[in-house]
């Protein structure tokens, strides 16, 4: 497969203050290859670096050592700037910072008529990425109306209706209840599976990251694990020291196997550890 | 002896519109004195209107609200020390911070309430303590300090007032795992020193099983249940029903049930159902 985003050695430390003192290092030295088409979870506390790495994705941050390619385009390269944002668009964390319409459907339209899209066109784009998310019947509506998840997937179907190879999702969820969450997750996996958009979603929820393709994990900077979910979930000692979570069912297993049970380090899902858990009993 | 107690409470918005709503539908319930209890309930369930009761932000349409046996609202002019009873940290605090420095934000509710220097000075101390914010910090500019910091200040803030009851909505949202763990051992630590009695809003229920000793569960304006935490537990697909998240774990165990391995327990917590299958493995070696 095409791969679609790679960072080559990216380095990132903010301005230098007023005496001339350059500051730490947010990024040392990342090098990661996505896939069109993949799904990868990244994780990390906070202060790890993720939501600086997941900004130079779309180039709302440059490198200060290395590169950042996407799709083919340097993201250094101004002249591609609004190319490239329109390949990869990005989700934030709060639905209110993010709606800029007073109607749902316009908000969607948002960038298609700063992009001159034509009218026709536009309309047919707007109303297959409001379906495409589950908020056609809300076109009309005044964003104010909506709940938290409904808001996160406006923003999503504005982002849908540009026709981007990727989106960028910065812990989409953390301000939202549990049917909102779960509500955004379906419409990103439909975004993936349907129309085969790269997804690369930022989170601290461990059972969101274990539903991904992949699971890349950092820590102060850098890159510390990247693998399947269950390969990362399994390096249970690992996660917790750097103030990270496992999924219940993974705990569970390691505590097992820690009291000397033969079962797998590998489970993630409930099914796989009701299913371990009943070969114990056999 | 309840701390805290509703009789028949009822809550209408905008009665006589046309956008007329019942948020709190006649509901009763007594909170004892020094219990933990987590609330939870689906968005717009009416958890918020009913903790917005609670210190009297809100005036119950019909019903009452008693608070140490007595009606908030017997006397309105007293309402103000129902809010010095019952402190309410409501969500994202941290955008409520507005002193020059950490010492003086935690202050200002014990200043308020007229207490002298030396009692503000121990109070706002021994809460910086229990919620983890070190002495060097108190003449910090609270606008200085990380996300989470802040957050503390916040809550700590309403903590020296020593309220009977402290009322947080949501205090972990937004955190990471390490951070969340964080505040809710700093919120047990003042738990543990004053035995107040503390209502936690959450929608994580992998979180409340660690902490609450009751569950106060919201649906559709409507008391669901308030019960011992293993009852509610026990009634794991109801919740699940209505919207709530069940903790993966006790999905897991709902599935053996399911299929036939039945351990007659409720099991809501890694570390039980660790100590609850090692029992049970060990056992069936010894047979």
């Amino acid at each position: 497969m095409e791969k679609i985003i790679e960072t080559d050695d990216l380095y990132f430390h903010y301005e230098s203050d007023e005496e001339g003192n350059i500051p730490e290092d947010v990024l040392k030295g990342i090098n990661i290859s996505i896939k069109q088409g993949e799904f990868v979870a990244v994780l990390g506390h906070n202060g790890c670096g993720k939501s600086t790495l997941a900004k130079h994705i779309n180039a709302i941050l440059l490198p200060t050592g290395g590169s950042v390619i996407v799709d083919g385009i340097d993201t250094k390269d101004e002249d591609k700037l609004f190319e490239l944002r329109q390949r990869a668009g990005m989700v934030f964390q709060n639905p209110d910072n993010q709606i800029v319409s007073s109607i749902v459907e316009e908000d969607v339209a948002f960038a298609l008529e700063n992009l001159g899209v034509p009218y026709e066109e536009m309309r047919r784009r707007v109303d297959e990425s409001l379906k495409a998310v589950g908020m056609y019947e809300y076109r009309l509506h005044s964003p104010s109306q909506l709940s938290g998840g409904q808001k996160q997937r406006v923003a999503i179907a504005g982002i849908i209706a540009m026709q981007p190879k990727c989106i960028i999702l910065d812990e989409p969820t953390a301000m939202l209840d549990p049917q909102g969450r779960k509500e955004v997750l379906a419409a990103i996996h439909k975004m993936n599976r349907e129309k085969g958009i790269t997804i690369v979603l930022i989170t601290h929820y461990m059972d969101e990251a274990a539903d991904c393709d992949r699971v890349v994990v950092m820590d102060k900077g850098e890159v510390v694990l990247d693998d399947v979910p269950s390969k990362v979930f399994s390096q249970v000692e690992k996660l917790k020291a750097i103030g990270l979570d496992v999924p219940q069912v993974t705990e569970l297993a390691w505590e097992l196997r820690r009291a000397g049970y033969d079962i797998s380090p590998e489970i993630i899902t409930e099914e796989e550890c009701a299913d371990a858990i009943e070969r114990l009993f056999a | 002896m309840a701390i805290l107690e509703t009789q028949e409470l009822t809550y209408t918005y905008s009665a006589g519109t046309p956008f007329e709503k019942t948020a709190v539908d006649h509901v009763s319930l007594k909170i004892e004195e020094g219990q933990m209890v987590g609330v939870m309930g689906h968005t717009g369930s009416g958890k918020s209107t009913l903790i917005q009761h609670f210190n009297g932000l809100l005036q119950p349409t019909s019903g009452k609200v008693l608070l140490d046996g007595k009606d908030i609202w017997a006397d309105k002019n007293k309402i103000r020390d129902v809010r010095f009873q019952v402190g309410l940290v409501f969500q994202y605090p941290e955008y409520q911070i507005f002193e020059e420095t950490v010492f003086k934000d935690i202050a200002f509710g014990p200043k308020n309430m007229g207490l002298d220097e030396a009692e503000i000075k121990r109070r706002v101390l021994e809460t910086a303590h229990d919620i983890g914010l070190s002495e060097a910090l108190m003449e910090r500019s609270p606008f200085e300090l990380s996300g989470g910091q802040k957050r503390r200040v916040a809550i700590a803030g309403v903590m020296a007032m020593e309220p009977k009851v402290l009322i947080l909505d949501e205090p972990t949202a937004g955190l990471d795992p390490a951070g969340r763990d964080k505040i809710l051992e700093h919120i047990k630590a003042y738990h543990q020193r004053t035995k107040n009695t503390i209502l936690i809003v959450s929608h994580s229920m992998e979180d409340i099983a660690t902490f609450a000793d009751k569950i106060l569960v919201m649906n559709k304006a409507k008391l669901f249940c308030y019960d011992d935490t293993v009852n509610v537990f026990a009634r794991a697909e109801e919740i699940s029903e209505i919207g709530l998240d069940v903790p993966q774990i006790t999905k897991v165990f709902g599935e053996l049930k399911r299929r036939g391995l039945d351990f007659g327990k409720e099991v809501y917590t890694v570390g039980y159902a660790r100590d609850l299958l090692l029992r049970n493995l060990k056992e069936r070696e010894v047979q």
